[in-house]
C-alpha cells in the first residue's frame, strides 16, 4: 500500500504529534511560562511589582473578570458567546444599589442573593431567546447587551448612585478580610472551585463539551442540546449578577455606564486562557492565568513608565497570539495525523 | 422469541414529491451479518435512517422482536438497542477515547458526581474485550479513522446494541485494518449482535455477510444466503434495467486531442490518472463515490492541483494552479455540489451568472454592469431558466433551475472544455431531458465535455467513450460500443489485486 495510510490499528500516533498534542493538553503551561517571563522582566525595572500588597491588588482587579469570564468560558465551550454580560453589570448593580440605598439596614447577604436572582432572570432571557428561538448567540446578547443597557437608562433616570449613599456594610462586603484575604478574592476562588467541579465532575458539566465539540453527535447520544444551551446562558446571567453586586461594592457606585465594554475583557481572559473559539475545549485553570494575565499587564504597564493607552493594544496582541497558536497548533496535530 | 429480531414491511418514504423508497421489505436475524447492496441512490442510506429514527417512513411497518415500533427520533432508537456507524463518524474530537464512549451517558456515584475512575475502568474493560489497544486518554481528534471506528464501535457495544449498522465502515480503512474490523463484526455477530453491512465492495460482502438484500431505485429486489450467489449475479441484480432512449446524444465525429492528462496524481486522492478528451466528445467519468473522480476534476480545473503529472490543453503544455487561469484557458468547471460551490445563493441572477467573467465587463476595475446584465440574459434565456426576473435571488429557485444557472454561468465564459460533476443530480425528470438535450448540443458544436456522473443509465447514454475509476485509479477504458452496466460496474467495485494493478 502507499505512504498515505493511516497509522496501523492499535499503535499510537507518532511521536510528533504526541508532543503537539501534549501541548494542546497543556495549554496551562504555555500560558505559565509566559506569565513567569513577564513577571521576572517586570520585576527587574520595577522591583516593587513583586510586594505581597501589589499583588493583593492584582488579585482584587481581576476578581469579578474571573467570576464572569468563567461563566463567559462555558457559554463559548457551547460555541455560543454572551456579549451582554457587561450590560447585566450595569443593570443589575443599579437595581441593587437602589434597593441597598432604600433599604440601608438590608442584611448584605440579602443584596448579593438579590443581585444572583436578578441576574439568573436577564440570563433566562438570552437563554431563550437562543435556545427556544434559536437566534445566534452573538446577535441575541448583542440585542440584549443593548436592551439591558437602555434598561439601566429607564431604570436610573440617568441619575447616578454614590459613595455617600450606600451604607459602609454594602461598601466592606467586597473589601472587608475577615478570612483574610478579601471576601471578593475568596468569592472567586469558590465560584472558580464550583465551576471546575461542575464541568468536570458533572454529566451537565461533560454534556457542555460534549454539544459544543460536536453538536449533532450530542444529539445523537441523547444530550438534550437546547436544555444545556439555555443552561449556560442562565449560569452566565447568575454569576454576572453576583459580579455586578462586588462591582457596585467595590466601586462604591453604581453608574449608567458601568461595565460598559468588560464584555471583550471576559471574552479576552477566555480565550487567552485557552478556550476554543471553535467550542468542545477550555479549561478553569486557564480561565484563571488567562484573567491573571490581564491583570498583571493592567497593573504592571504604569509601574514600567508604559502608557495605559498601550493596555488595549496589548491585550489585543494577546488574543491574537492565543488563538492563532490555538490554530496552528491544532492543525499541525491534525497533518501529522493523516 | 420471533425468528426475526427487526422486520420492516412495505416501507415507503418520498422527499418533497420523490418517492425514494417504494415498498421495501427487510428482515434481520439476530446473529447474523445482513448486507445491503445497490448503486448509489438506490434507497439504502434512506432505509438505514428509518431504522435508526432519523426518518420516519410514510408507509409501512417495522416490528423489534416482532413487535410492533415507532421511531420518532434518533433517541428511541438507539434505546431500542439499535446502534449505527455512519461514514461520517460522530465522534466528540475534543473528548478522550473513554469519555467518548459514555458521552451522556457517564457513570455517576449516588451523589450525582461523574465516576471518572468507573468510567475508565470500564471503557478499559469494554475494548480489551473488543481486542482493541488504544489510550483512553487520547483525544478522538487525534486518532486515525480506523481507530475512531473502534471507538464508535465500542459505543454501540456499550449500550448492549443487539442491532448494529454499519454504513460503508470500510470506505477508508486499509486491508489490515479492515481485517482487523471483520474480526470484530465476526466475534460480535458469534455474541448473537445483528449487523447490517452497507459496502460497495463485493468481495467484502461475499466474505463476511450471511445473506444479502439488493435494492434497486428505491425498490426491494430480492434477498439472497450468500453462499447461493456470485459476484457477477449481484452486479446483474443491480443493475436489472434497460436502458431507454431519455439520453439523446448525438453521433459526433470527435475532433483532435483539446485535453491530454498524463498520469495525474495527487497522494491520497488519486494515482497515475491518464486520459484524452477531444472536440466534440463526451467523456463519462464513472465510479463510486470516493472513488476520485471529482478530485481529478478539481485537480484539472486548478483547485487542488496534481502533484505530478502533466496536462496539455489544446496541444500546449501547462500548469493549472489556479481557477483563474484555468478559465483562461478556455475551461469551465460546473461543481456537484451547486449549493456549496456553484451558486451564490444570495445574489440576484445576473450576478451568480457574470461571476467568473467580471473581469471582462470592468473598466479600470468599474463594472459596467449593462453589458453585464445583457450578456447574463443571453445566457438564462439559453438555458431557459425558469425565473421571474434577473434580479430574482438565486436560492429562491428549484433545484432543477439552480443547476441551469449554474450551467448558463459556466456557458457565458464561452468554454471550450466543460467539466461537470453529476450534471442531474437531484434535480426532475424534465430538467434532466433539458440538460441532456443540452450537452448534446453543445458537443455538436465542438465543445469537449468531460461528465462525472454516478448515474449508469446517464453515463451509458451521454459518453462517447467512458474511464471507470476505483480509489483513485483508472480501471477501466471502454469505447460507447463496448461499455455496459456489468463491465463498468466490475471495473468499479472489483477488487484492484484481482486485475492485476498492484497499489
Amino acid at each position: 500500500m502507499t505512504a498515505q495510510n493511516p497509522p496501523a490499528l492499535g499503535t499510537s500516533p507518532g511521536t510528533i504529534s504526541n508532543l503537539l498534542w501534549t501541548l494542546v493538553r497543556f495549554r496551562e503551561a504555555g500560558i505559565s511560562v509566559f506569565i513567569l517571563i513577564l513577571v521576572v522582566a517586570i520585576t527587574l525595572r520595577s522591583p516593587s511589582f513583586l510586594s505581597v500588597d501589589n499583588f493583593e491588588d492584582i488579585l482584587l482587579n481581576i476578581s469579578i473578570l474571573t467570576i464572569v469570564a468563567l461563566a463567559q468560558a462555558m457559554v463559548i465551550i457551547t460555541r455560543g458567546i454572551d456579549l451582554s454580560v457587561s450590560s447585566m453589570i450595569g443593570l443589575v448593580a443599579m437595581m441593587v444599589a437602589f434597593v441597598v440605598k432604600q433599604n440601608p439596614e438590608m442584611p448584605v447577604l440579602f443584596a448579593v442573593l438579590l443581585g444572583m436572582a436578578l441576574g439568573a432572570v436577564l440570563g433566562t432571557f438570552n437563554g431563550l431567546i437562543i435556545a427556544v428561538g434559536k437566534v445566534p448567540p452573538i446577535i441575541a446578547t448583542l440585542g440584549t447587551l443593548s436592551i439591558y443597557r437602555g434598561l439601566v437608562f429607564f431604570y436610573s433616570q440617568g441619575t447616578w448612585i454614590n459613595s455617600f449613599e450606600l451604607p459602609k456594610s454594602f461598601k466592606l462586603l467586597s473589601k472587608g478580610t475577615p478570612l483574610g484575604l478579601p471576601n471578593m478574592v475568596i468569592v472567586a476562588i469558590v465560584v472558580a472551585v464550583i465551576v471546575y467541579y461542575f464541568l468536570n465532575y458533572t454529566r451537565t458539566g461533560r454534556d457542555i463539551f460534549a454539544i459544543g465539540s460536536n453538536p449533532d453527535a450530542a444529539q445523537f447520544a441523547g444530550i438534550r442540546k437546547q436544555r444545556i444551551i439555555f443552561l449556560v446562558y442562565l449560569i452566565s446571567g447568575l454569576l454576572t449578577g453576583l459580579a455586578a453586586v462586588l462591582w457596585a461594592s467595590r466601586f462604591e457606585s453604581a453608574q449608567t455606564n458601568t461595565g460598559l465594554g468588560f464584555e471583550l475583557q471576559t471574552v479576552a481572559a477566555s480565550v487567552i486562557g485557552g478556550v476554543s473559539t471553535g467550542g468542545g475545549a477550555g479549561t478553569v485553570p486557564g480561565v484563571l492565568l488567562g484573567a491573571l494575565l490581564l491583570g498583571i499587564i493592567q497593573n504592571a504597564l504604569p509601574l514600567v513608565h508604559i502608557s495605559p493607552f498601550w493596555q488595549l493594544a496589548v491585550q489585543g496582541v494577546l488574543i491574537l497570539v492565543a488563538v492563532v497558536t490555538d490554530n496552528l497548533i491544532v492543525r499541525r496535530a491534525q497533518r501529522t495525523q493523516k | 422469541m420471533n425468528e426475526h429480531i427487526l422486520e420492516l414491511k412495505r416501507i415507503s418514504k418520498s422527499f418533497s414529491g420523490v418517492e425514494v423508497l417504494h415498498e421495501v421489505s427487510f428482515a434481520l436475524r439476530p446473529g447474523e451479518v445482513h448486507a445491503l447492496l445497490g448503486e448509489n441512490g438506490a434507497g439504502k442510506s434512506t432505509l438505514v435512517k428509518i431504522v435508526t429514527g432519523v426518518h420516519q417512513p410514510d408507509k409501512g411497518e417495522i416490528f423489534l422482536n416482532g413487535e410492533p415500533v415507532h421511531f420518532g427520533d434518533a433517541r428511541e432508537s438507539r434505546q431500542a438497542g439499535i446502534a449505527a456507524i455512519y461514514q461520517e463518524l460522530s465522534l466528540f474530537p475534543d473528548l478522550d477515547v473513554a469519555e467518548n464512549i459514555f458521552a451522556g451517558r457517564q457513570p455517576v456515584t449516588p451523589g450525582g458526581r461523574v465516576n471518572w475512575g468507573q468510567l475508565y475502568a470500564e471503557a478499559g474493560k469494554l475494548l480489551e474485550s473488543l481486542g482493541v489497544k488504544l489510550d483512553l486518554k487520547q483525544k478522538a481528534r487525534t486518532l486515525s479513522i480506523a481507530q475512531q471506528q473502534m471507538v464508535e464501535i465500542a459505543r454501540a457495544f456499550s449500550i448492549h446494541a443487539r442491532i448494529l449498522i454499519m454504513d460503508e465502515p470500510t470506505s477508508s480503512l486499509t486491508l489490515h485494518e479492515v481485517d482487523e474490523l471483520f474480526g470484530l463484526v465476526r466475534r460480535l455477530r458469534a455474541e448473537g449482535t445483528a449487523i447490517i453491512f452497507i459496502s460497495h465492495r463485493l468481495e467484502e460482502i461475499l466474505a463476511l455477510a450471511d445473506r444479502v438484500t439488493v435494492l434497486r431505485d428505491g425498490s426491494y429486489v430480492a434477498t439472497h444466503p450468500t453462499k447461493e450467489v456470485t459476484r457477477y449475479g449481484l452486479i446483474r441484480l443491480m443493475v436489472g434495467r434497460t436502458i431507454t432512449d431519455l439520453f439523446p446524444k448525438q453521433d459526433v465525429t470527435a475532433g483532435e486531442v483539446v485535453l491530454k492528462a498524463e498520469n495525474l496524481t495527487r497522494p491520497g486522492s488519486f494515482y497515475k490518472v491518464s486520459f484524452e478528451l477531444r472536440r466534440g466528445e463526451i467523456l463519462g467519468l464513472a465510479g463510486l463515490v470516493g472513488s476520485g473522480r471529482t478530485n481529478v476534476a478539481r485537480a484539472i480545473f486548478g483547485v487542488e492541483p496534481p502533484t505530478a503529472g502533466r496536462i496539455q490543453v489544446e496541444g500546449r503544455e501547462v500548469k493549472i494552479t489556479s481557477p483563474q487561469y484555468a478559465i483562461e484557458l478556455g475551461l469551465a468547471y460546473v461543481p456537484e455540489d451547486r449549493q456549496l460551490h456553484g451558486l451564490i445563493p444570495a445574489m440576484p441572477l445576473t450576478s451568480n451568472i457574470s461571476l467568473p467573467m467580471l473581469p471582462h465587463y470592468a473598466q479600470m476595475g468599474w463594472l459596467r454592469d449593462t453589458r453585464e446584465r445583457k450578456s447574463a440574459y443571453d445566457a438564462a434565456r439559453q438555458m431557459e431558466v425558469r425565473a421571474n426576473n434577473m434580479w430574482q435571488l438565486a436560492r429562491e429557485l428549484s433545484g432543477g433551475n439552480q443547476q441551469k444557472v449554474v450551467l448558463a454561468k459556466w456557458l457565458s465564459t464561452q468554454p471550450r472544455i466543460l467539466i461537470l460533476d453529476e450534471p442531474t443530480r437531484g434535480i426532475d425528470v424534465g430538467t434532466k431531458a433539458a440538460v441532456h438535450a443540452l450537452m448534446s448540443k453543445l458537443a455538436a458544436e465542438g465543445m469537449a465535455i468531460l461528465m462525472i456522473s454516478s448515474e449508469l443509465p446517464e453515463i451509458l447514454g451521454m459518453s462517447d467513450r467512458v474511464i471507470v475509476m476505483r480509489e483513485g485509479r483508472v480501471t477501466g477504458t471502454f469505447s460507447r460500443a463496448e461499455a455496459t452496466q456489468e463491465k463498468i460496474i466490475s471495473a468499479a467495485t472489483q477488487d484492484v489485486a484481482t486485475i492485476g494493478i498492484t497499489l
